[in-house]
């Protein structure tokens, strides 16, 4: 019985072997990423907040810039799934902003007879899709009532603007820094590392010393000092560019430190030789053979780097002296959690913070699954 | 090992030169120079100032030669102990530094004690229980700690501390201890109120100590020499702590150098959330007020003294590894 399953098993095993013979390095990296189920896992997270990054507006359920005195510091509203009948429909309650006499703090009366009813794709704010179509469809709306009384999941800030909506337009803002901070970061990395790794000599040794001088430096005064230095003048725009400048000015040195190692010990293998000898050029031998042997390893080294960039913004406009408003962020969005007085008046303000952490996590996740899979011939 | 001490402390020397231009660059950076600033801020309090008496200030600070020479007089003022003046508060930046500087290395190094006091027991039982579920737990707790931003924690605790026990867990000092001038009470006061801080700094570098212990821990235990003396009968915590968990120790030392940077900027932020007396609040309100010779000054010395905390653990490093002292490596 034994012999008859090995006869069978046997073609299947070779065809299996031939397949990871004929396969690229990428593709042996990707069977090996399958593997591992959490690091999948966290890559179809990163994938879904992208999405909701592109998707920012159509998500939205108000604008996320408008404000009104008359609705500040909404608590996130309770949605009912089913009507009073029992089928479903899902509906928020009116709500009612009375004046607490003692306080003078706004509050807000729910009133159970009037009936807000969930819709899907609803006409709201004006806005371009993709950068590209002007539409005003937005995903989810109520179907009827006042700008005041417009649908808001996670409640609204001191000025009344919608908490959900700026929560997505801030993941977009958040997540496009952490990936334009990467490639400048990547840039850097990949020219300096390559070099430093490449030619050896007092240039790698001159490298290796700014490596680390730029390590032993405590970055966050340093990036306060840069980022408080911006002119009060620049748009959005310009500190949106000169804050991810200035992050990826010190975050290039992990990327830098990686690629140099790869080239190291890449210098030395046969197929570079072989390459060599055959009289391939120096930059065929770079990009030809070398590159797609250590591709995978920039990948989960980036995956690695976007973290640490996403908290930089975030942690820079937490203290003001990041992205300013009316730019919205992770980082901007906490500011107005900063004191207690603000969290114990409005603690669902904090809710910023989940993104944050989920998305950081996801990334580390994945990029740990990366670089395991990095190797897989390990 | 004279050479790998020469090697180290002119690395050190060149970093705290290279520290010193990054903090004069910051002082430049702002549109105007320190008179012009000086100027406006004594017409905001009333009195004139002539343009005489600019250009004899501008002259005695060398503003109006190149920028080269600037650096060198600011740096030799540096070096004889005068940062400048403190536009903001019209002292001496020393004086309004003050206490903040030791309160800002003191925090730090107890959330670097912290990291090591947990990191290390957590990676030698991850490695010698791996994949258990205490394992596993480990490496999440790690992760997360690694996921939050430290200015987050803060705010999370303090909104917890805030919500469950009424209280406001902010400061390093009771009420009546804050303006009190050092006693004996007072330190004591500073040791009761230093372990959530130092947590929160501890929590977010604990998670790579651990996988750099556990990962060298694993190493050693598959060596020959642990089964050798697995062999010759030694109990199995005698076997694990002597010979393993010291070899394991050493890259875990060596990582002090890039762990005190961490903690010294995840220090800034924290006390802002928290508002300690360090010298973080006192940062950000002179770079947000312009005041850049408090800024410039703070900035210098924080960087010195975090290389100058890596210099002596480079120091230890070579105390506690043989092979360096033997000059076989480093």
């Amino acid at each position: 019985m034994s012999a008859a399953i090995s006869t069978a098993a046997a073609p299947v095993t070779t065809a299996a072997e031939e397949k990871v013979a004929v396969a690229t390095q990428l593709q042996l990296t990707w069977w090996r990423f399958r593997r591992h189920k959490v690091a999948v896992a966290s890559g179809v997270i990163v994938l879904f907040f992208y999405l909701v990054a592109v998707l920012a507006d159509f998500l939205a359920t108000n604008d996320p810039y408008a404000t009104l005195a008359a609705r500040s510091y909404i608590p996130p509203q309770e949605i009912h799934w089913f009507d009073a009948d029992g089928s479903f429909r899902p509906h928020v309650f009116a709500l009612e902003g009375k004046r607490d006499m003692k306080t003078f703090r706004l509050v807000y009366v729910a009133d159970p007879e009037d009936k807000r009813y969930l819709e899907l794709f609803v006409d709201g704010y004006p806005y371009r899709l993709l950068g590209l179509f002007e539409t005003n469809l937005h995903l989810l709306g109520l179907d009827r009532g006042a700008p005041e009384e417009a649908l808001f999941l996670l409640g609204t800030d001191q000025l009344g603007r919608d908490f959900w909506s700026r929560l997505v337009l801030a993941t977009r803002t958040s997540l496009f820094i952490g990936l334009a901070g990467v490639a400048i970061s990547l840039f850097l990395g990949v020219l300096l590392g390559g070099i430093s790794g490449m030619y050896g000599g007092w240039i790698d040794t001159v490298i290796q010393r700014v490596i680390e001088i730029l390590r032993s430096i405590p970055t966050i005064p340093l990036w306060m000092g840069l980022a408080a230095a911006l002119p009060a003048t620049w748009s959005v725009l310009q500190v949106y560019l000169a804050i991810t400048v200035i992050i990826s000015l010190i975050g290039w040195t992990e990327l830098a430190r990686v690629v140099r190692g790869r080239f190291l010990s890449l210098r030395e293998e046969d197929f570079v030789m072989a390459a060599e000898l055959a009289g391939a050029s120096q930059l065929r031998i770079i990009f030809r053979h070398m590159v797609p042997s250590f591709l995978s390893h920039i990948i989960a080294a980036v995956s690695l780097a976007l973290p640490a960039m996403i908290i930089s913004e975030t942690t820079l406009s937490f203290l003001g002296l990041g992205l300013r408003p009316p730019a919205i962020s992770w980082g901007v969005l906490l500011q107005d959690a900063q004191n207690i007085q603000a969290l114990a008046i409005a603690p669902w303000l904090l809710m910023a913070a989940i993104p944050v952490i989920v998305v950081i996590l996801a990334f580390n996740f994945l990029g740990d699954g990366l670089r395991d899979a990095a190797d897989p011939y390990g | 090992m004279i050479t790998y001490i020469t090697r180290r402390l002119v690395l050190a020397l060149v970093t705290c030169w290279a520290i010193s231009v990054i903090s004069f660059i910051i002082i430049q950076l702002p549109p105007g120079d320190f008179v012009n600033s000086y100027i406006a801020n004594l017409s905001a309090s009333g009195s004139m100032v002539s343009a005489a008496e600019a250009d004899a200030m501008r002259e005695q600070y060398g503003l109006n030669r190149p920028i080269w020479v600037q650096y060198g007089k600011w740096m030799g003022r540096v070096l004889q102990g005068d940062f400048g003046m403190s536009m903001e508060w019209g002292r001496p930046v020393l004086e309004v530094i003050g206490d903040r500087l030791w309160l800002t290395i003191v925090i730090s190094i107890a959330a670097i004690i912290l990291t090591w006091g947990i990191a290390l027991p957590i990676g030698i039982y991850s490695a010698v229980r791996q994949y258990s579920i205490a394992d596993y737990i480990f490496t999440l707790i790690g992760f997360i700690g690694l996921a939050v931003p430290n200015f987050l924690l803060a705010l999370i605790i303090m909104y917890l501390g805030f919500k469950y026990f009424g209280a406001n867990i902010g400061g390093l000092f009771s009420p009546e201890y804050d303006l009190a001038p050092w006693s004996w009470d007072k330190v004591w006061d500073l040791m009761s109120h230093l372990p959530l801080p130092a947590f929160i700094l501890a929590l977010a570098g604990t998670a790579q100590l651990i996988r750099i212990m556990r990962a060298n821990l694993l190493d050693e235990l598959r060596r020959p020499y642990v089964t050798t003396a697995r062999a010759r009968g030694l109990q199995e915590w005698r076997v694990i702590m002597k010979y393993p968990v010291r070899a394991a120790l050493n890259p875990f030392a060596s990582t002090i150098g890039y762990l005190l940077p961490f903690v010294v900027s995840g220090s800034i932020v924290v006390s802002l959330v928290l508002s300690l007396p360090t010298v973080g609040p006192l940062l950000l309100r002179a770079l947000v007020a312009q005041d850049m010779f408090l800024a410039g000054a703070i900035v210098l010395l924080l960087g010195v003294l975090t290389v100058i905390g890596t210099f002596l653990s480079d120091l230890m490093l070579m105390w506690i590894d043989p092979r360096i002292r033997a000059g076989m490596h480093g």
